[in-house]
């Protein structure tokens, strides 16, 4: 009897242990396993080798370099972007007192609304129909450009719609956490370089910046990460099937893999997940490898 | 540089909005600082002297009154224009510099004429730190410090400008009670050798009475009494001053005066020759005004010997103790106690260290013996 | 006087990055409720949009409960979240309790382990999770849909972060007068780490209304369709691919739960978000 109380602890975690070995540890094992078998069929749980073929096949497809691609546009064009815009309006939110509040509130709202239909709404104002063109066209057309349809129109058009829905999305969290941690800085700091007679652009660089960076170098890591893993947002622009929008990524060629018009290969999915992990990995190390050596260079 | 407050007003806004009235911070404060000595601000909290030295500093403008330097009007000047070197509690201390870039960092704000070559504000900083003795520290952060070691860096920092007025707040309150003592007679050191004037807050008498040339005694926005030390001590002008100053604190009665006699409850303790009150007062005695005597006119009760070393105290009660002032305690020499009855305890008290006020207002009762 | 004008002139930019910020976050959802509130005739006779509804009508509403099974959808998604989160509730608060509180053989290896798995992305995991549901029989069920949501390594940290945060006293003083674990556990720490517990509740809650990877993969049969895999059905193949008032009306319906949510949590969210949570 004491032996047991003595792992009652165990007791506790048994829920949480079951459901994260089902759905967790053993699916992380399982999926280097399709990874590597080749042809399996789901319905006869069969297949017909091992070897690597499954990656050389996704990295060959055409689909899935496009999709690479346009993950990467996305990536290199909404983390830069939207943690610098997140960064200017934190400035700016941290530099008023009035209506502080109110627009904190405003700028945090898409957080909770759901993407998938507020991407609708996005389609509607940039869509060209029969009957409009759409606001932004008519816009457009005010200020004497041309009309484009940036739904299924040109690739950059439906890039500009896909990387500023993206931004919109993501930029909340980032405002807020980085208006937090302006927030954190001590004001005494900024005392501090008042009485030693520091011009506002010196303060910005060499106290501000340096002591917000641990959480802006935060957000490009998880931006990065995010970014890699877009998926939903493109949905919710272009519809469920991406590959005829020409508007992949690597996460939607995963499921278009796993299921969907052209699913059923799971092993190709597996394939490309872990092709992924490697990549947010590779990136996710040389962020905190940057992040290093700038603070050696601090003198850290 | 001199320092002139002249009607010096900060008004605050009030918080609760619905009371409407202005907290006043500092009310219309009138002094003169002069050059080259060290000041001390000295209150219990919420009395107004951080806002002061915000108001020097320029951290903060002020709602009515004029502040100059010598003779500049520095009211309007922002603090980034006054040169003032400014210690802070907290010392601010820029965490992700080295103590070096720490104490160069005001140094690179200057400009124009003022601007120095890297080899001039080395020159300049190793300077400062070789003043609070900090020079193998240079190449350090501030989290690898101990509290002392970042208060001489914060020193360093507001030195290393020469700054026309250097202003310390509450600069020992982070520090141990052993670092404590050292400390404050580093600032002594370091104001003496450079001879800046020096303002510093603190809510610790014991602090200001011991390196102050000048204290001034704020409460509740309102500058109480200034002069040196031991004059203030000597000499409070009102009650508070006199509760303020002093370890142990001095003791307060409730008292009479009639007959051209001084009473403490029924205890008829002195002989007034001139007098201008009647009527009820408040008596205060200082630890050291008492002379142990069976035959003495204050009764007490319930008596027994404290030994610190060389001194002892006898602490007793007496009926008409304030209520904040649950015991009498006298500081005596140890001989007088040699053959101390506690059962008969009884005291003379000295002239000098007795003082009257009135009892509503708390405004001292000058009397003649 | 003159330093004070300049202080306002200077806040004047600041001012006006903040207004745009604010129009482009919130003139989407102007659009949203404006267009949703237009007739279908009328709406298709605005060549150039107008920005107020001339004619406001409600039928749209309407037409998005009966045209569309909105409501079933709705329903879904309220008893996905309901079950969900309840259950996450009770797995998380065991777990955290024997991280915080139990000794017992092997805890520190099993906190590192569970700590580690925070780092695996949803993608690398859901396909073997498709595969197993699918095995199991349970897709379009909704077992399928909760059971591999039921956990968050996160929250258990979180949450046991917030239970050691309880002095040891406490605990020591309730084993003293003989209370069981599990009666500290729901007498004592719930009540004492609430605020906690409801802001993790609310983060799951709006987790699970905004889900749409994962039941998109495991429904294919709208009965058991989510607002977010709903809305993609009816943006594809209801009301007539052209009748964008009507999905705005739908799409309104849906955000509206989450957005009064967050008028009454505001505060509570926005901590619980920048004190850790990222989204999805």
């Amino acid at each position: 009897m004491k032996r047991m109380e003595k792992y009652k602890g165990w007791l506790y975690l048994l829920p949480a242990i079951l459901f994260l070995g089902a759905f967790m540890i053993y699916p992380l094992f399982d999926v280097f396993v399709y990874s590597f078998e080749e042809g399996y069929n789901f319905a006869s749980g069969t297949y017909f080798g091992t070897g690597t073929y499954n990656y050389s096949y996704v990295l060959r497809d055409p689909y899935f370099i496009s999709a690479l691609k346009n993950t990467f546009l996305i990536v290199m064009i909404t983390v830069p972007l939207s943690t610098g815009i997140a960064l200017v309006i934190s400035l700016c939110l941290s530099s008023i007192e009035k209506l502080r509040d109110l627009f904190q509130t405003f700028f945090f709202l898409p957080y909770v609304t759901n993407t998938l239909a507020v991407g609708l709404i996005f389609m509607i104002l940039f869509k060209k129909t029969p009957y409009s063109d759409g606001l932004v066209n008519n816009l457009i057309h005010l200020f004497g450009g041309s009309t484009i349809d940036f739904i299924e129109g040109p690739y950059s058009a439906k890039l500009f719609v896909m990387c500023f829905y993206t931004i919109w999305v993501v930029l909340p969290f980032k405002i807020l956490i980085l208006t937090s941690a302006l927030a954190s800085v001590p004001r005494v700091y900024y005392n501090a370089a008042m009485v030693d007679g520091t011009p506002s652009y010196r303060i910005f660089f060499r106290i501000t910046l340096p002591m917000i960076s641990p959480m802006i170098f935060y957000l490009v890591i998880t931006g990065f990460i995010g970014a890699f893993k877009a998926y939903s947002d493109e949905v919710a622009i272009f519809g469920t099937d991406l590959n005829s929008a020409g508007m992949n990524t690597i996460v939607g060629y995963i499921y278009d893999m796993l299921y969907g018009n052209s699913g059923g290969y799971p092993s190709f999915a597996s394939a490309t997940a872990i092709i992924l992990f490697v990549i947010i990995l590779t990136i996710t190390v040389i962020n905190l490898g940057v992040k290093d050596r700038s603070s050696i260079n601090k003198g850290r | 540089m001199k320092i002139i407050l002249k009607n010096l007003t900060k008004r605050f806004p009030n918080r609760n909005k619905k009371a409407g009235t202005d907290v006043i911070a500092v009310n219309n404060l009138d002094f003169d600082i002069p050059d080259g000595k060290l000041v001390g601000l000295l209150g219990p909290s919420g009395c107004g002297k951080s806002t002061t030295l915000n108001l020097i500093s320029g951290l903060e403008k002020p709602t009515e009154g004029r502040i100059f330097f010598g003779d500049d009007d520095v009211t309007e000047l922002p603090a980034m224009n006054r040169g003032v070197g400014l210690v802070f509690q907290s010392y601010a201390l820029y965490p992700h510099l080295t103590v070096f870039k720490n104490i160069r960092f005001p140094l690179e704000n200057l400009k124009g004429d003022a601007k120095l070559s890297k080899e001039e504000m080395a020159e300049r900083v190793s300077k400062a730190a070789a003043m609070v003795q900090i020079g193998d520290l240079m190449d350090r952060h501030p989290s690898e410090l101990s509290g002392g070691q970042q208060q001489r860096v914060a020193i360093a920092r507001a030195l290393v400008k020469m700054p026309r007025v250097l202003l310390l707040d509450e600069p020992l309150s982070n520090l141990d009670a052993r670092l404590r003592l050292q400390t404050r007679e580093e600032i002594r050191r370091i104001q003496k050798e450079t001879g800046i004037t020096t303002i510093f807050v603190t809510h610790d008498q014991d602090e200001a009475m011991s390196i102050c040339d000048l204290i001034l005694l704020m409460k509740d926005g309102i500058l109480m009494q200034s002069g040196s030390p031991q004059d203030v001590y000597d000499d409070p002008e009102n009650l508070f001053v006199a509760r303020f100053l002093g370890t142990p604190p001095i003791n307060v009665f409730e008292g009479s005066i009639s007959d051209g006699g001084l009473f403490i409850g029924k205890d008829r303790v002195m002989e007034l020759k001139s007098c201008q009150a009647e009527g009820p007062v408040v008596v205060a005695v200082r630890p050291e005004g008492f002379i142990p005597d069976e035959n003495g006119p204050l009764k007490c009760i319930d008596a027994r010997t404290e030994v610190m070393g060389r001194d002892v105290s006898i602490v007793s009660k007496h009926d008409s103790l304030f209520d904040d002032c649950p015991v009498m305690r006298s500081i005596v020499s140890a001989d007088a106690v040699k053959n101390f009855d506690t059962t008969r305890t009884a005291f003379f008290l000295k002239p000098g260290k007795v003082f009257v006020f009135d009892s509503k207002t708390g405004a001292r009762i000058r009397f003649e013996v | 006087m003159d330093i004070k004008t300049r202080n306002i002139l200077s806040k004047i930019p600041v001012y006006i990055i903040l207004v745009l910020q604010a129009l482009l976050v919130l003139f989407p959802f102007y659009w949203m409720i404006l267009t949703s509130l237009k007739s279908y005739a009328s709406y298709n006779t605005e060549y150039i949009p107008k920005f107020y509804a001339s004619d406001p009508t409600f039928q749209n509403y309407v037409d998005a409960f009966t045209e569309v099974p909105l409501g079933k959808y709705l329903f879904n998604t309220l008893i996905f979240t309901v079950i969900t989160t309840a259950l996450m509730l009770v797995v998380i608060t065991l777990a955290a309790f024997a991280f915080a509180r139990l000794s017992f053989p092997g805890k520190n290896i099993a906190f590192t382990l569970f700590l580690s798995l925070m780092m695996i992305p949803a993608e690398l995991v859901i396909i073997t999770n498709y595969a197993t549901i699918t095995t199991l029989q349970l897709r379009n069920t909704f077992a399928g849909l909760i059971l591999p949501s039921v956990t968050s390594v996160f929250y258990i940290y979180l949450l046991k972060e917030n239970f050691e945060s309880v002095p040891d006293d406490l605990y020591l003083a309730s084993k003293a007068d003989g209370t069981s674990d599990m009666k500290y556990l729901l007498k004592v720490l719930i009540p004492i780490c609430r605020p906690t517990m409801i802001t993790i509740t609310i983060l799951k809650v709006i987790e699970c209304w905004n889900s749409f990877v994962w039941p998109r993969l495991i429904t294919d049969d709208p009965a058991y369709f989510l607002v977010s895999n709903g809305i993609q059905e009816i943006r594809e193949n209801g009301f007539g691919r052209e009748n964008i008032p009507a999905m705005m009306a739908a799409v309104v319906i849906i955000s509206l739960p989450l957005i009064v949510l967050f008028l009454i949590f505001r505060r509570k969210i926005m901590e619980g978000v920048a004190s850790g949570g990222t989204k999805g």
